[in-house]
């Protein structure tokens, strides 16, 4: 027994010096010098700001912009988490009630799923591009513009399947906000 | 009809890969040459004159065996003394304290083990050190031991005659990490990095989003233990939510690559044992009954993710999900992740329909044996076969034979031993969790969700699996130690056992092939060892499966909330 006790303190330190730091320091550094934006976790940035990561949802509720899906952790993107409501969960089916009830409020149509659930990391950052379009017409009419504008925009920034194959259309919703601002700068009266 | 051909597709990939690996497998586990020789070559042979002149022998299952269980035993220590006194590391930007003794406990066998269940939420409660210098290493190091267990038990169900050893432990170990992990992790974390996932040796960012509030952003080098859970089926994410979380898995071309990642070195071992037993029809008739057992499990999945639940309404099918993967892509990774032992998630299973979740749990109780575990996967298969081929024999009334040695009285009882640990962890593990107050309070929901939310724990602890109903709560002492103890078993009753076949069939002549022989690799013995793992292994859960899974289907379908 005594004879493998060697191998296995000299193999475990050595691996562990080669796979937990000169692995991952490697790759740290690879990545850094070819995908140094993606590397750092794809930050958004206005001038000096940093806005958020391109990645990851965050907060949103004023009617000029898209909303994001449902989260569970109230979009903390230090803590990810999910509801885990299970499918026959009373819980689950009033928090879906609600949603769709306030959805409705707001756009003046009926909520597509992804708007009434909440995500699987609570840091969801798209949309499916039904929900992006179904809130068109209230960021239009927030920013005083045709609906046909913030469609065509959304409809110019969508994710197609992959290969045309896998996944469906959707729209990541920081990312298209910040085009919104720069494409119709909200009116600096009270459209907020 | 496009989504069937899309999953077509990825399947048609994923046994090309597996089959294209298996070769360069199985040279480097002969110690033959291949392309990467001139540069890991001399690296491997200096690892093994620093573990000693002893250390490069020929061993029999027992110091195979020994061998393995010292090396993770050691590992073991290592982790906990990691986690427990992260505190006092450096790499630790965000001043996170080490972990309670329980959970560290826990964490450290989940790694060792190849289970990699996450009682603790990465982001908030480990620091860079311990995701690298911890998890990262057992990642590859429970791999290695896994594959270098399989390549074992291949040596002696298949190897040649006269040949009693099943090799060395420390070599193969070297070579799984030095040649197929440490490089296809490389060159799968750029990937990732590529497509979003960050790799940075810096803690949260603040932003200050669009609509003026704070915002800490988690970030690390996460892309390097990505790669590497997903290839070597550990599935221990960077984060707490695995897999959905967006900086794991930000598009839907990493989230195919991951899943593929997920299933290739498991797929690869079907085809290594045909090649190393010379005869490559016997590793496609295991491939053909993993791969049937596999895409019924997905349909089954994939089905039930597009049904409507009438309960909560049309679109909720999305709970726990991600738009970027919908139900279609969600069903294939959780058809993946279960049965290939992996445990990584990219949707939360406690969401997902009952009949789903069924399926998941079946592939856990089947002793991860779809697929499975690098190395752990076949081996596991292996000891169906086993089975299948006594009961072949009983019914025709000869000795049993497999690959031409003679399957007796104590290959069938070493079997029949580890097949016991799963009930036994499982359903005992479970069992005592509803019954004692303190351990029931886990379970998130009532109604047979809340039991099924208890037995995915229990099932996925013992197989090794990972993966969880996420709304039970781990977080306790009790389910981290009763969880902890039942990884051990489920990884070492199992292990050992088939170490121990291994080395009895190594030592059994090998008979020549006659007409008389059960045939191994045709259709007919495929759906023999299909039913032997699906009444053998199904049968035994299926009056708890009752209670939970399929109790909830029946509540569903009648508008019963809970």
């Amino acid at each position: 027994m005594l004879v493998h006790f060697r191998p296995a303190l000299v193999l475990l330190l050595a691996l562990s010096l080669l796979t937990g730091l000169a692995y991952p320091l490697a790759v740290t550094g690879v990545a850094g010098l070819i995908w140094p934006a993606q590397a750092a976790g794809s930050l958004v940035r206005q001038g000096d700001r940093i806005v958020g990561s391109a990645l990851i949802a965050q907060g949103e509720d004023r009617p000029a912009y898209l909303h994001p899906r449902p989260s569970a952790v109230d979009w903390n993107a230090s803590a990810s988490g999910a509801s885990n409501l299970g499918p026959t969960s009373r819980d689950l089916a009033g928090q879906v009630a609600d949603r769709r009830a306030a959805y409705q409020a707001q756009n003046g149509v009926a909520a597509p799923g992804d708007a009434v659930t909440a995500s699987g990391s609570g840091l969801d950052p798209d949309i499916s591009l039904a929900n992006a379009l179904a809130q068109a017409p209230r960021i239009a009419r927030a920013r005083g513009i045709a609906p046909e504008k913030v469609r065509t925009l959304i409809m110019d920034r969508v994710h197609r399947p992959w290969l045309g194959l896998y996944g469906v259309p959707y729209v990541t919703v920081l990312t298209t906000n910040l085009a919104l601002d720069e494409a119709f700068p909200a009116q600096p009266s009270g459209t907020r | 009809m496009s989504t069937l051909a899309s999953l077509a597709l990825f399947l048609g990939v994923l046994s090309l890969g597996g089959w294209a690996l298996s070769g360069y497998m199985t040279r480097i586990y002969e110690g033959r040459r291949v392309w990467l020789s001139p540069v890991v070559a001399p690296l491997e042979r200096a690892l093994m004159r620093l573990a000693g002149p002893r250390a490069s022998a020929p061993q029999g299952w027992r110091a195979y065996a020994l061998s393995a269980v010292i090396f993770n035993a050691a590992g073991a220590l290592l982790l906990f003394a990691l986690l427990r006194l992260q505190g006092h590391l450096p790499f630790n930007p965000a001043g996170l304290p080490g972990l309670s003794a329980p959970l560290a406990f826990n964490t450290a066998i989940s790694f060792v083990t190849n289970t990699n269940w996450q009682a603790y939420s990465g982001e908030a409660q480990l620091s860079l050190l311990s995701q690298m210098l911890g998890l990262t290493v057992q990642n590859f190091a429970s791999a290695a031991t896994g594959m270098a267990v399989g390549i074992a038990v291949i040596r002696g169900f298949a190897g040649t005659a006269g040949r009693t050893d099943l090799g060395n432990f420390w070599q193969d170990l070297l070579r799984g990490i030095l040649y197929v992990l440490l490089p296809m992790s490389v060159v799968l974390a750029l990937l990732l990095v590529a497509e979003g996932v960050p790799q940075v040796l810096a803690g949260a960012v603040h932003a200050t989003t669009l609509s003026g509030a704070d915002q800490w952003i988690a970030r690390g080098p996460v892309a390097s233990q990505v790669a590497i859970k997903q290839l070597g089926t550990n599935g221990g994410g960077f984060f707490g939510v695995n897999g959905a979380h967006p900086f794991e898995n930000p598009t839907v071309a990493s989230d195919m690559v991951q899943t593929l990642a997920i299933l290739l070195i498991p797929v690869a071992f079907c085809f290594v044992f045909g090649r190393m037993a010379g005869d490559r029809r016997q590793g496609r008739a295991i491939f053909a009954a993993m791969g049937l057992l596999f895409v019924a499990g997905l349909a089954v999945i994939l089905w039930a993710e597009l049904q409507p639940n009438a309960l909560i309404g049309a679109g909720a099918g999305l709970e726990g999900k991600e738009e970027r993967f919908g139900p279609v892509l969600s069903a294939l990774w959780a058809a993946a992740t279960t049965a290939a032992s992996n445990g990584s998630v990219n949707a939360m299973h406690d969401s997902f329909q009952p009949l789903s979740g069924l399926i998941m749990l079946i592939n856990m109780q089947l002793g991860e044996v779809i697929f499975g575990g690098v190395g752990s996967g076949l081996y596991g298969m292996l000891l169906y076969v086993v089975l299948a081929v006594f009961l072949a024999g009983l019914m025709v009334g000869r000795t049993p034979e497999y690959l031409g040695r003679k399957i007796e009285g104590r290959e069938v009882t070493l079997a029949m031993l580890a097949f016991l640990s799963m009930p036994l962890g499982i359903l005992g593990g479970a069992a005592l969790s509803v019954m004692v107050p303190q351990a029931a309070a886990s379970a998130q929901a009532t109604g047979p969700h809340g039991l099924s939310e208890t037995l995915y724990a229990y099932s996925s602890a013992v197989a090794n699996n990972g993966s969880a109903f996420g709304g039970w709560n781990a977080g306790t002492p009790w389910q981290e130690t009763a969880l902890g103890l039942l990884m051990l078993l489920g990884r070492y009753a199992i292990l050992v056992p088939v170490l121990a076949i291994a080395g009895s069939l190594a030592a059994k002549p090998r008979a020549a092939v006659t007409a008389g022989s059960f045939p191994t690799h045709g259709p007919l013995f495929v759906v023999l060892l299909i039913l032997t793992v699906l009444i053998l292994g199904a049968l035994t859960f299926f009056p708890v499966l009752a209670l939970g899974p399929l109790a909830e289907q029946a509540a569903l379908a009648a508008g019963q909330a809970y």
